[in-house]
Parts: C-alpha cells; sequence; structure tokens
C-alpha cells in the first residue's frame, strides 16, 4: 500500500481569510506529478481517526510539500488545521495520489480555477516557471482581492485572474463571474485543459470551454466537494 | 499509528455502519466526476451487455425500463470519506440483465462502461447476487445528470467509483483489467471495510 508517512510542520503560511498553507517535511522527497494529492490523517488518543484529500501546491523534487487547506464552517478536519496545528507538529500523510489530474510539466495546458480549485493548479503554476512557461495558461476565479490564493505569486503574464464580487481599484474587468470571453485568448487548440473547483464551477466552466470549441476529451475536471 | 497533538475528534455519535475512515455526509450528496458532465438523453440511452457472452444483447431506454423492478435501500460510501444512509434507488437488478445472456465458462470479471468513455473494473461475483444495480430514480425522482443520470450502476458495497456514472454496459472478461481510477492509482476492488482505497491497499 502507499505508506503513511510522518511528516514535520515546518511552516503555516495564511493565504487568505480562509485558507492556510502547511509546509511539512517529509521523511523523503517527495516524488509527486503537479495536479496530485496527499491524504492527510488526524489520530486522537484512544485511535479515532479522521483523514481528508489536500492537493499540493509545491512543485515535486523536494522533501517539502505544501497543502493549502480551506477552512470549511463545521469541517472536523480542516478546522483543526486552522485552530490547532503550528510548526513542530507531527502530521501522518501518505500519497501521492491521483493519476488523471496531474501534470508533468512537458506538454501544452490551461488551468481554470475557481476559489480553493487553484491549489493543484499552483503547482502546475510553479512547476511551469521551473520548465518553459508557455506551456502553461491559469485562469484564477476568486470573490474578492483578499480571498486570492498565493496573492503576488499567482499574478503574472501567463495568469488571468477574474472577480466576481470586488476587483482592485482600477481593475480593467468588471465583476462577474467567468465568461467565454475569459478564456478564448488563453486557448490553444491543442491543450489539455484542468478545470478544478466547486461543481456548480466545474460546470459551468466546462460549459464555457464546450461552448468555445474545446473537446470534452482535453477536459480534466476535479471537483472540490465538502468532503 | 501516531497521535495528532491535541486532536480528539468528533465521533461521539459515530454510526456503526460507517466503515473505516468514512463520515456521514448527512443531507450532502458531493459530486464528483473526472469528466465534463455529459448531457445523455433517454432517446440516446442504450446499455449493452457484450464480451465473453454467446450474444451481445442491447436494451434501449423503453426496453430496459419494461423489465423487472427492483430496489436497493441503503448506504453509499465515496472513497474520498463521504458515506451517505438511507438512501433509496430504483431500476433492475443486473442479475436480471445477465439472465439476458449465456455467460461464457471463462466469464470471471466486468468492465463496466459509461457513454463518456469511463469505465471501471470489477468481479462478476460483486455485480451478481442481488448486489448490483442499473438504476434511474433515486428517493422517488429522476437521477439528475450530475449524479449519473439518466441511469448509472449501483454497487453500494464497494466504493462510489465503482457504480459508473451515465452507464452503458458491462463487457464480460475471463481477466481484470484496470478502469479508468484503477488504472490512476486506486484499488481494484475497492472494499470500504477494508479501506481499499489505493492500489496495493
Amino acid at each position: 500500500m502507499v505508506a503513511w508517512q510522518k511528516a514535520m510542520v515546518v511552516e503555516v503560511r495564511r493565504e487568505t481569510p480562509n485558507a492556510k498553507t502547511f509546509r511539512l517535511k517529509l521523511p523523503a522527497v517527495s516524488e509527486h506529478v503537479a495536479g496530485q494529492y496527499y491524504v492527510l490523517r488526524l489520530t486522537a488518543e484512544d485511535g479515532y481517526t479522521a483523514q481528508r484529500d489536500y492537493s499540493v501546491a509545491s512543485v515535486p523534487g523536494s522533501d517539502l510539500v505544501d497543502l493549502t487547506v480551506e477552512l470549511l464552517p463545521g469541517g472536523e478536519v480542516s478546522e483543526f488545521l486552522h485552530e490547532v496545528v503550528e510548526p513542530g507538529d507531527e502530521l501522518e500523510v501518505r500519497g501521492p495520489i491521483g493519476g488523471w489530474f496531474a501534470w508533468r510539466g512537458d506538454s501544452p495546458a490551461l488551468g481554470v480555477a475557481g476559489g480553493s480549485g487553484v491549489v493543484p493548479l499552483m503547482s502546475m503554476l510553479r512547476l511551469s516557471r521551473l520548465r518553459d512557461p508557455s506551456l502553461f495558461r491559469l485562469v484564477v476565479s476568486a470573490r474578492r482581492p483578499a480571498d486570492l490564493y498565493y496573492g503576488a505569486e499567482v499574478v503574472g503574464p501567463q495568469t488571468t485572474v477574474v472577480y466576481t464580487r470586488q476587483t482592485p481599484p482600477s481593475w480593467p474587468r468588471p465583476v462577474g463571474r467567468l465568461t467565454a470571453d475569459d478564456l478564448a485568448p488563453t486557448l490553444t487548440p491543442t491543450q489539455t485543459v484542468y478545470v478544478c473547483g466547486t461543481p456548480p464551477f466545474c460546470d459551468h466552466a466546462t460549459g464555457l470551454l464546450e461552448s468555445l470549441g474545446v473537446s470534452t476529451d482535453r477536459i480534466r475536471v476535479e471537483r472540490f466537494g465538502p468532503s | 499509528m501516531a497521535i495528532t497533538r491535541g486532536f480528539t475528534g468528533r465521533r461521539k455519535t459515530r454510526d456503526p455502519r460507517l466503515p473505516p475512515g468514512q463520515y456521514d455526509a448527512g443531507a450532502d450528496w458531493p459530486v464528483l466526476n473526472a469528466e465534463a458532465t455529459p448531457r445523455i438523453g433517454t432517446d440516446r440511452w442504450t446499455f449493452t451487455i457484450d464480451g465473453l457472452v454467446e450474444q451481445p444483447v442491447s436494451w434501449t431506454w423503453a426496453e430496459i425500463q419494461a423489465l423487472p423492478r427492483s430496489r436497493y435501500e441503503g448506504a453509499i460510501h465515496c472513497v474520498t470519506t463521504w458515506s451517505k444512509f438511507d438512501m433509496t434507488f430504483d431500476g433492475v437488478s443486473v442479475d436480471t440483465l445477465l439472465e439476458a445472456v449465456s455467460l461464457s465458462p471463462d466469464a470471471a470479471y466486468v468492465m463496466a462502461t459509461s457513454h463518456t468513455g469511463y469505465a471501471t473494473n470489477l468481479p462478476l461475483e460483486d455485480v451478481t447476487g442481488g448486489k448490483a444495480w442499473v438504476v434511474w430514480t433515486v428517493d422517488g425522482s429522476p437521477l439528475t445528470t450530475e449524479h449519473g443520470g439518466p441511469a448509472r450502476l449501483l454497487v453500494p458495497h464497494l466504493y462510489f467509483w465503482k457504480s459508473a456514472k451515465w452507464v452503458s454496459g458491462l463487457r464480460v472478461m475471463a481477466s481484470d483489467e484496470p478502469g479508468f481510477w484503477e488504472r490512476n492509482g486506486y484499488h481494484d476492488r475497492g472494499d470500504p471495510w477494508l479501506e481499499q482505497r489505493y492500489q496495493g491497499d
């Protein structure tokens, strides 16, 4: 089986009011593919466990992995991670897992992210910046500037940011949900498109992509649910 | 297993019907699929059993609706750790469908296929003996597209990725071969009570 490993929390960074990144030091280098995730397990003294899947935001090839966790109201695991866990704590993880929603950094790709769905696509963006930035484009939708994960790092020539509720001052695009016009300039004929976000966001985005002529066999979807 | 500092958990009312590592999703029914949600009308929907059978058989929507109905009442378990209790699905038993074909003596596995190209592998014994259905209503309402409508496979004793959405048929095989998630790291059988989540579990 994919073995459980002990990981040490070495840094906790706040990304947004509702999201924190936990930098974990693993016993060995993580050979994950951008887009994959780890399962994180919490164990109580009486042996009770709770586990959830968290996407990796960092690039492969290091023994440090960044897992960004959205705080879900009433979330047994996310609330514990946000409220209790601090550097020096030990957590158990197993992975990396997932071979479908994964990008090796050597073929054209587009990421379309809503909210916390940007996490696995951030791994792809970071990987592309190390390999060949021309291969990867990212369209990310956030409610307000404060809700944009990875702040200054995510923006740049590869990235289109769409705000749905509030924009930064003198932002050229008015607020509103993702449109075909936002996606059209980012499309190329051969790219694989990775869509990640809530189920309604994914359905909306894949509908737009299909309306722009992207065939469904080039679209890969990861729906983040309340799990 | 290492104890996590400060973690007590919230399992005071843990339901004995929950397999290990699962939680009760309550009223939520999370949606997880790897492809764009397709729109398949009942006019185009078919279900086919082929592979190691004497003669392949196909049903149209009207034909499958005319078969004797069968109901499943109980829980479903998703590998992403949610479970749902007290679900009611109506459709037709896979046993009824298999009565229409003559299986080869070598038949031991099936590949369940979808109209989207999705596929998932199952031992024949996991889809026979009253353990699997093709269903089109849930809790009395038509299955919505996001949950696999017009019809999906239902194999509730295994993790729910085995219950192929938008199901298009069963291909009968002599030996096991991996389906979509199984090629991508997930377990070939997927028994939630044994926590067979990933290859090698």
